[in-house]
């Protein structure tokens, strides 16, 4: 293929890189050297995460995590532009300003359904198996270009606005992909073969209604736990779904995972741990911490129910 | 039974405000551990799917070109442009913005949308915009419930979309799982079977889209009553 995810997360690195030299030279943050080094390395897993052992990123990782958490990460002081400035150049620049923003949802769905199967001399356009991430990366360029023609800015410009919010997020940033990681850990330890020989000796299994309300209620509570649906449903799935709903009750396979990957949803709504949906945004709106949360609580609620009794009506 | 002592890590850091990479680098080393993996084993397994995930980060590049439009007025020109929108109340305009996205998501699209590239730079503003031209100046409190239903509502939309577009990776992460376990499912089953829960999140929260208008309104007709009282 012409444009490999690789490329995309070069971009990222050397973006990343750029924000690690900045935080390195601004006196005004007290753990300048820290943040940067924190940066510095987010950007190296962007830039060689291919290349370096392992073994030897996964301590690049826990040192990332240390550094956040001695509280290393910390805000530097930005120039804003102030509210008067902000209005008279929106009554200057008008709807144009909204076409960059546009743009970035608008080329990544041109390009991952229009350029999907297009080759080049018999190589793929596009990374065939990552079409949607580097029709993003691809979008992203495209908006920045424009939003530099549109504001007559230099790109340092933009490097220098986007450290204001990447500062204002913090070590949050890396948390999904940390998450992630654990789920990783948690597969490869066996942690699913434990959790199902505890729910065979809490439940009578051979309740039908019980059995359902375990699998949902379970896939809601260990997403919470580990902040990621898709890191609770093998687990869940190995440890409930199938040996009891499928094998015991004679589900109906198809039936069960959609409910069941719906359900891990719910608890996605109900978590800090899926920091990237519900503490990352809180950041962005300037909001406390758990606001976002607590607007989801109700209707996770409520659709956990729902759940329960759609998978109890419709798998059997 | 050792082994889920890094959900329990999990859970206690939390609860106690440690710092949640540290809680979960803990709890992975720990479960590891338990698991009787090497550190060695331990050490590679973060490098690996910390590599694996990077896709999970790539939000990132959509914050230069916001935070050049901010400087340049996005957030004035979304308030702007709402404000002559004369019928759009928060919980409509919200509830056109969750079948746009839940829509979207269903047959793949889910980069319309997203809280640094929509919610953060034109949902919010233009939620608040609305309550503002109908209620006046609105305290934080209100402010603030406006803008994480505005986060909620991406959120919802994203989440019970997606899954019914059968080319997501929740539905190739089933078939994948079924697979290992012997059992053989058409995707296009699962994602069809996603729809009934789809349509129930969309009702859902689109009754507590219409009950936050009502409670706005009951709101500032509360203010309206207490200001008059003051002035009387």
């Amino acid at each position: 293929m012409i444009i490999n995810l690789e490329y995309v997360y070069y971009i990222a690195g050397l973006f990343m890189g750029f924000i690690a030299f900045l935080s390195f030279r601004d006196t005004t943050n007290p753990k300048r050297f820290l943040t940067g080094t924190f940066w510095g390395l987010f950007a190296i897993s962007f830039l060689f995460g291919k290349l370096i052992p392992p073994m030897i990123m996964g301590v690049l990782v826990i040192a990332m995590a240390l550094i956040a958490g001695i509280g290393g990460v910390r805000m530097g002081k930005h120039e804003q532009a102030s509210e008067e400035q902000q209005e008279a150049s929106a009554r200057k620049m008008g709807n144009k300003l909204f076409i960059p923003a546009l743009l970035i949802p608008v080329v990544t769905i041109v390009c991952s359904l229009g350029l999907k199967n297009v080759q080049i001399g018999g190589l793929y356009l596009l990374d065939s198996k990552n079409v949607t991430l580097v029709s993003l990366g691809v979008a992203c360029v495209v908006a920045l270009i424009v939003a530099l023609s549109i504001t007559k800015s230099k790109p340092v410009q933009s490097v220098k606005e986007s450290r204001r919010l990447i500062d204002a997020i913090g070590w949050a940033s890396v948390l999904p992909q940390m998450l992630a990681t654990l789920g990783g850990l948690f597969a490869a330890a066996g942690v699913g073969k434990v959790i199902s020989e505890l729910v065979s000796s809490a439940i009578p299994v051979d309740n039908k209604f019980l059995v359902v309300v375990a699998y949902v209620v379970g896939m809601a509570l260990f997403t919470m736990v580990m902040g990621n649906a898709f890191a609770a449903f093998p687990v869940m799935t190995a440890g409930i779904g199938i040996p009891l709903i499928l094998q015991m009750h004679g589900g109906d396979a198809a039936v069960m995972a959609a409910i069941a990957m719906y359900s891990g949803y719910c608890g996605t709504l109900l978590t800090p741990m899926a920091a990237n949906f519900n503490i990352v945004p809180a950041a962005l709106l300037d909001l406390p911490k758990y606001d976002v949360i607590k607007a989801q609580v109700p209707t996770a609620l409520i659709l956990l129910t729902v759940n329960v009794f759609l998978m109890y009506f419709l798998v059997f | 039974m050792l082994t889920l002592i890094g959900v329990l890590i999990v859970i206690v850091g939390f609860a106690l405000r440690f710092n949640p990479l540290i809680v979960v680098t803990v709890a992975g080393i720990a479960t590891g551990l338990a698991g009787q993996l090497s550190m060695e084993k331990i050490l590679t397994t973060f490098g690996e799917s910390f590599v694996n995930n990077r896709y999970l980060s790539l939000f990132i590049l959509t914050l230069p070109i916001i935070g050049l439009l901010e400087r340049y007025g996005l957030k004035k020109q979304a308030q702007a442009l709402i404000s002559k929108v004369a019928v759009a109340t928060t919980g409509r305009l919200l509830m056109v913005y969750l079948f746009i996205r839940e829509a979207a998501a269903a047959v793949g699209l889910t980069a319309i949308g997203g809280h640094a590239q929509m919610v953060r730079p034109l949902v919010s503003p233009m939620a608040e915009a609305a309550a503002e031209n109908k209620y006046g100046n609105l305290t934080e409190k209100v402010r603030n419930r406006i803008k994480s239903m505005s986060a909620a509502t991406d959120n919802v939309g994203l989440f019970f979309g997606e899954d019914i577009f059968i080319a997501f990776g929740a539905i190739l992460l089933m078939k994948g799982v079924y697979e290992e376990n012997g059992i053989v499912v058409e995707p296009i089953h699962m994602a069809l079977w996603g729809i009934p829960t789809a349509i129930a999140a969309f009702i859902i929260h689109g009754v507590r889209l219409y009950l936050l208008d009502k409670k706005l309104q009951k709101e500032a007709a509360a203010n309206d009553n207490s200001n008059q009282n003051k002035s009387a």
